[in-house]
């Protein structure tokens, strides 16, 4: 991953920050300059919860070139507390113990690394509560 | 006076057994089991490293001081397995806690004592008043050589300490460091696996350099062994921390709660520091405790801590270590965990 991209969403994915429309009240995840429900272009920092519920998943068993080596593993939609849903992997369990409605809480974890030299790239993945 | 207000611990969920290690490599497990009292190690998963531990073992220690991490002053992470060979850890640790911008980061290394080295710095900042908070970290996902002896031991875990003046858990009543040029393990630049000098690094390293610390902070002190009701010393195995316990005058009963490397193995850097984490989660207000690490190369750092009320409001705010050490765990076979080490060469 080209270091700059990952630079500008380090406030999202080490510390899952995001934006709340001052007028709506709508957070969004991540954060977009106009509210698509009200178009106001005004929000606040809201961090997210880093517990919630699998809504729903997938379990990769051919996998792209950085993930190759962790197949199978199971990528999820996770409703947090606070009721956003996020994609994550889901990590620390087995794909055959993964079922929906399990309870599940935020991990700081490496997510992929540019090769042998290049830089690695950490963010967030969902273990068991 | 300055004291810890907060303190954590990480530990990976997978764990290879001794006869596992030992069957590949044709050794006896039993005579290691024996020898190191040592039965298993933990592991950590491809995607877990010194920095995701620390950021999880700082998140822990975070819930118990209850402070805002914008006031964190200094990020220490002592390690000797930091994942960039040139690019800090603390950094990342900073960012991912929100501590970032205004704050003193560095990295440090000390073989086995970084941790504890971290811990030392922060508190003398502290102290002065330069800062108001500190975090120190002490985290190590370690390497050992394919049927090496320390392919046993080398193990992975991180403790996390908040260092303030303000309402602290344990206060910090001595600090001494004891250090001396002793080559007794070592690992040269792009070297993948560390060497050791075998049985020198006994008693001239790990042995002397602990007696000689913790006699001389108790003297310091004016302290006795039996005036501790917990003491615990670097766990390079089971049988080391144990030996020199005794050497000391200590009864087996002060070191036990600490002593967690029977079941977790050598976290390195996290070692001493983790067993001082699962001995603030039993202990009680007034309770004093010895913790001397130690580092090969060689060096020993000592802190005598007494444990104040407040260890009662915030024990439960995060998950205790045995906790970690005993729930959720993932036995590995050794074609796993060499894939999970990077040890097998792969094609392009």
């Amino acid at each position: 991953m080209f270091p700059a991209r990952y630079w500008r969403e380090i406030p999202q994915r080490y510390r899952m920050e995001a934006e709340k429309c001052k007028k709506c009240g709508k957070i969004y995840f991540p954060p977009r300059l106009i509210c698509p429900e009200c178009k106001s272009r005004e929000f606040e920092q809201v961090k997210l919860k880093d517990e919630g519920t699998l809504l729903t998943y997938t379990v990769i068993r051919v996998g792209p070139s950085q993930f190759v080596n962790q197949t199978p593993y199971a990528m999820g939609i996770v409703k947090l507390d606070d009721g956003i849903n996020i994609l994550a992997q889901i990590v620390d369990c087995e794909p055959d113990q993964i079922q929906t409605g399990m309870k599940l809480k935020i991990e700081f974890r490496k997510i992929q690394q540019d090769g042998e030299a290049g830089i690695l790239c950490y963010g967030y993945k969902c273990v068991p509560a | 006076m300055v004291g810890i207000i907060g303190y954590g611990a990480y530990i990976p969920r997978n764990r290879i057994k001794v006869e596992e290690i030992a069957k590949v490599w044709g050794a006896d497990a039993p005579s290691y089991k024996k020898g190191l009292q040592l039965y298993e190690k933990s592991v950590p998963s491809p995607d877990q490293d010194t920095i995701t531990m620390s950021v999880e073992a700082t998140k822990n220690a975070l819930k118990r001081a209850n402070i805002n991490p914008q006031e964190i002053g200094a990020v220490y992470v002592g390690s000797e397995s930091h994942p960039y060979a040139v690019k800090p850890s603390g950094t990342t640790l900073a960012e991912a806690i929100g501590a970032t911008p205004d704050i003193h980061c560095a990295d440090f290394e000390f073989a086995c004592k970084a941790g504890s080295e971290a811990m030392f710095v922060c508190i003398g900042l502290v102290e002065s008043g330069m800062i108001k908070y500190g975090l120190a970290v002490g985290a190590d996902t370690s390497q050992g050589a394919p049927g090496d002896a320390l392919e046993y031991s080398a193990a992975a875990g991180a403790a996390s300490y908040i260092f303030g003046k303000e309402n602290p858990i344990a206060k910090v009543l001595h600090t001494f460091s004891f250090m001396t040029d002793t080559p007794d393990f070592w690992r040269r630049e792009y070297q993948f696996y560390p060497r050791h000098a075998g049985r020198f690094t006994g008693e001239p390293a790990y042995f002397k350099h602990i007696t000689g610390c913790a006699n001389a902070i108790m003297s310091k002190a004016n302290m006795k062994p039996e005036d501790f009701n917990y003491a615990i010393f670097h766990q390079p195995n089971g049988k080391f921390p144990m030996r020199v316990g005794k050497m000391l005058g200590f009864k087996k009963e002060q070191i036990e709660p600490g002593w967690l490397s029977p079941t977790l193995g050598n976290t390195y850097s996290g070692s001493s520091p983790m067993g001082l984490t699962a001995t603030l989660d039993v202990c009680k207000p007034g309770d004093m405790i010895l913790m001397v690490s130690y580092g090969s190369g060689a060096g020993s750092d000592g802190f005598i801590y007494e444990v104040t009320d407040r260890i009662n409001e915030v024990r439960d705010k995060a998950p205790k270590t045995r906790y970690l050490l005993e729930h959720n765990k993932k036995y590995i076979e050794y074609g796993t965990y060499a894939k999970f080490r990077g040890k097998i060469r792969m094609g392009e």
